[in-house]
């Protein structure tokens, strides 16, 4: 791997490319598109967690203007196994989750697809679910692997006698909600299938995947699937696989002989886009008496589904910010009657930082440290697992925030601050995400009048992967980048992985510059240097030089500031500003990192503040399944972000040297919050969200 | 279902579960005979093919259906189409047709106040619907866009987008 010596283009802060169709309303997703016939159809969910269909009447519903097809298990055509039962849709009287489709209405409008899904009556036999995680489920078990293949299980040294030696201790459980994506765009798909080929339109982070699942499930060679995604409404994790809506509207499309459309009502994304499990975290930290810590244990626990295992990775974290001598990290899962839960912006991290850096304060406090100081005195160059770090630039982020925010005049006594009745508070908290990427592939294409096509199946679901790849081209190509066309979205452009993981720059990014290199050296080698009438195309395929890369540990590191004001009246916790320094290699366009980042960062305010899916454990039902009852933050309650970078290097990523950003801005923002609050008010909040009802009865007045 | 008597009600015409409505969208005239619990937003989607606001909750809860009716800011999610028989709809697109950007497009694309683009639509028309409303400092601008949710978090950009057009207004 040879690192792009040449950027002209890389590290320019450029406006995206897709900006002006996007403020004309000219960006089309996956229901925009005009497809003429094409047909609507809404599903019918099931209003139980647990039992098996006795019958699904139909008559009324079909009996209804304008209503094509009520498809349901008994009618629906046969799909083949595949490795996901929740992607089996409409093939098995038997329910695992509240919200799981039971029968879809196609009909010729929308209005009539819905009336159509209401007529329809759905008879079952039921069972009381099991739905509420709970610390002393009987059915907790320790899996092998868990998320993302991390160890379930990694310890080091002698947790409990390190923790017994240590001078200051903090033993203290850590919860969680269930949280949702909320994407802006609802599921959708619009699906057709012609002459024995299937083509869709789909709302997904990962075509190339969608594809290979949807030929699988209707048993046809790849090459006969397209999945088109052009423009992605959003994902944060929940648009990273297939998911049912894709498969129904496939299926449904298959019936009627019609191109369909299927939106997910809003209500039903809830149970069927995926969610973040709810955690129970317990965090023993152990210092000696000079802060530098002894040992950390990192325990947690989360639901998955009876339909598939999802081990949310919460403990990782604890392996990669500090490096006790002793360490104990594990996690336990409990299959319920719940949807399955999925990846959520940056599954494990997210919810795991929230525990450790919120510990991390209780032990600065407890032991009168500062908590800058106390993290900084705690770096580590390696992880627990020994690997050294391709790079590290943590307590450069820490130093370089506590400069700029202000943190040397900090008054560490809690509740000791007020603006008229304002209580005001500070905190800091650490965050990292893996550095990864996968293997992928890129077409370069050159015309004889010094164009390139240059061809990625990435998704831009709001990154700006599109403006990014083209500057990478452009410097990898060595020619200005007017002279570049970036085509993404299209999952007959050849294989690319996920935009998740924040490893689609990364990825994409080295497939790209591979192409592009490949076929600058054949057109000077082959073609003296002249580019002929016919053109030149190279596609170029990632997967050995990935292999090929030496051991490290790869992470993006940063260090959130954030500032609060307590009313102990209300009990209302309001942001006044937050401040993020993140050391993210080299950054490929200032413009869309610092907007990926205070968006991660927004939502991390609005995890600590305001997020909380509330599950009815007697119906399984998530019964906050709108924007009224699932809180996120909305302009008013983000007054101000600021976002700055840490310059950083590192050969061992690939050859932009950049390091992805979509998931790092939410880790540890949520600690960071909670511990301002503290600072505020003196009180500890251990679960999420800090809500009113939470903190009034305990803040003093 | 809902059935509107023909003459009834909105005064217009039709059947018993569609009516014939006028509407001016984007400077157009459009007459259309509607299915009665056709809502705006899926009118100009499903029948004009103006796809520009988006359906992301259908519950007015989220803001990315904003157009313009009569020049006030409404979520079109939550008006039925017959019941505006003969109103001006301008939508996203109505707002740069046959000529350059309006100044909020602009002042969008220059503060990044966009990433996945989805909620866009609405912010925009909001926007443009607010700087009418002579809502002037900073907070209260905040708080007039708090109608239009963007999971994305692009707030800040969005707020400083809106600041920088209506301080020039």
């Amino acid at each position: 791997m040879t690192l792009l010596e040449t950027t002209v283009h890389i590290g320019r802060a450029e406006p995206r490319l897709e900006a002006r169709d996007k403020v004309t309303g000219h960006a089309r997703y996956a229901v925009d598109h005009p497809i003429p016939g094409a047909c609507h159809a809404w599903p019918v969910p099931a209003g139980f967690a647990r039992g098996r269909i006795t019958a699904v009447e139909t008559e009324a519903a079909l009996a209804l203007d304008g209503v094509l097809a009520v498809i349901w298990h008994a009618n629906a055509p046969r799909l083949e196994p595949g490795d996901d039962p929740n992607l089996l849709v409409l093939q098995s009287p038997e329910v695992s989750y509240y919200g799981q489709i039971i029968a879809l209405v196609v009909a010729t409008t929308p209005e009539r697809a819905r009336e159509g899904a209401e007529a329809v009556t759905v008879r079952a036999d039921v069972s009381p679910p099991d739905s509420a995680l709970r610390a002393d489920h009987p059915g907790l078990y320790e899996p092998e692997i868990v998320n993302a293949g991390y160890r379930g299980r990694l310890d080091r040294g002698d947790f409990e006698a390190g923790y017994a030696a240590s001078a200051v201790r903090v033993d203290a459980t850590y919860r969680t909600p269930t949280e949702h994506h909320v994407a802006m765009e609802p599921h959708a798909t619009t699906a057709f299938w012609e002459r024995g080929r299937l083509d869709v339109f789909d709302a997904t982070q990962a075509s190339s995947t969608v594809r290979e699942t949807l030929a699988a499930l209707f048993g046809l060679a790849p090459q006969l699937v397209r999945v088109h995604n052009e423009h992605v409404g959003g994902g944060f994790g929940s648009k990273g696989m297939a998911r049912p809506n894709t498969v129904l509207a496939a299926l449904a499309a298959r019936c009627v002989g019609r191109p369909v459309k299927l939106a997910l009502p809003r209500s039903m994304v809830f149970a069927l886009g995926g969610y973040r499990t709810p955690t129970i975290q317990r965090v023993r930290l152990g210092a000696d008496s000079t802060g530098r810590l002894l040992a950390i244990g990192h325990d947690s626990i989360s639901q998955t589904s009876r339909l598939t295992e999802f081990a949310e990775q919460c403990a990782v974290v604890s392996r990669v910010h500090y490096a006790p001598p002793n360490l104990t990290t594990s996690h336990r899962v409990v299959a319920l009657d719940v949807p399955p839960p999925t990846w959520m912006r940056a599954p494990g991290e997210c919810p795991g930082s929230f525990a450790l850096e919120s510990a991390i304060d209780e032990l600065a406090v407890a032991g009168g440290w500062d908590p800058v100081r106390l993290r900084i005195g705690n770096d580590t160059d390696r992880d627990a697992e020994g690997r050294p770090f391709s790079s590290r630039h943590l307590v450069e982020c820490l130093r370089e925030g506590a400069s700029r925010f202000g943190w040397a005049d900090r008054d560490p006594r809690p509740a000791a601050v007020r603006d008229g009745r304002w209580l005001l508070g500070t905190g800091v908290a650490a965050a990292s995400f893996p550095a990864i990427t996968w293997p992928s592939t890129a077409t370069a294409r050159a015309t004889a009048d010094e164009h390139f096509e240059v061809a990625v199946n990435a998704a831009d679901i709001g990154t700006g992967a599109r403006t990014v790849l083209r500057q990478i081209a452009a410097d990898a190509l060595g020619c200005d980048e007017m002279c570049v066309e970036i085509r993404v979205g299209d999952s007959a452009i050849g294989y690319a992985t996920v935009a998740g993981g924040s490893m689609g720059t990364s990825s994409w990014g080295w497939a790209v510059t591979k192409a592009c290199r490949m076929l600058r050296e054949r057109i000077d080698r082959e073609h003296g240097g002249e580019v002929p009438p016919e053109g030149v195309a190279v596609t170029a395929d990632t997967t050995a030089d990935i292999a090929a890369r030496e051991e490290y540990a790869r992470h993006a590191f940063g260090a959130q500031f954030c500032a609060v004001r307590v009313d102990p009246e209300t009990g209302e916790v309001r942001l006044d500003r937050m401040l993020g320094v993140f050391a993210g290699g080299r950054i490929v366009n200032p413009t869309t990192a610092r907007s990926q980042l205070i968006g991660g960062m927004t939502m991390g305010v609005s995890m600590a503040l305001l997020e909380q899916t509330v599950l009815d454990a007697r119906s399984g039902a998530f019964v906050t399944a709108d924007l009224a009852a699932y809180h996120v933050a909305v302009n008013a309650d983000i007054p101000r972000i600021d976002v700055t970078f840490v310059p950083e290097t590192d050969p061992h990523l690939n050859p932009m040297g950049s390091k992805g950003l979509g998931e790092l801005g939410i880790v540890g923002a949520a600690a960071a919050v909670a511990n301002a609050v503290h600072h505020a008010t003196g009180v500890r909040c251990r679960s999420l969200p800090i809500t009113p009802a939470l903190l009034l009865p305990a803040v003093p007045g | 279902m809902v059935h509107v008597k023909p003459g009834s009600g909105c005064g217009v015409s039709g059947t018993e579960t569609e009516s014939d409505v006028t509407l001016h969208v984007n400077g157009r005239e459009h007459q259309l005979r509607l299915d009665n619990r056709s809502t705006l937003l899926d009118t100009l989607r499903e029948q004009l093919e103006l796809t520009g606001a988006k359906k992301g909750c259908d519950h007015g809860q989220c803001g990315a259906c904003t157009v313009l009716l009569d020049g006030r800011r409404v979520v079109s999610c939550l008006v039925l189409a017959c019941s505006v028989d003969g109103a001006a709809v301008t939508t996203v697109e109505g707002l740069s047709a046959g000529r350059g950007l309006h100044p909020i497009q602009e002042a969008f694309i220059a503060h990044d106040a966009l990433q996945c683009g989805f909620c866009t639509p609405g912010q925009v028309c909001s926007a443009v619907g607010l700087t009418a409303e002579e809502t002037e400092s900073p907070a209260a601008i905040r708080e007039a866009m708090s109608g239009n949710i963007c999971r994305c978090g692009a707030y800040t950009h969005i707020a400083a987008a809106v600041f920088e057009v209506a301080a020039a207004v």
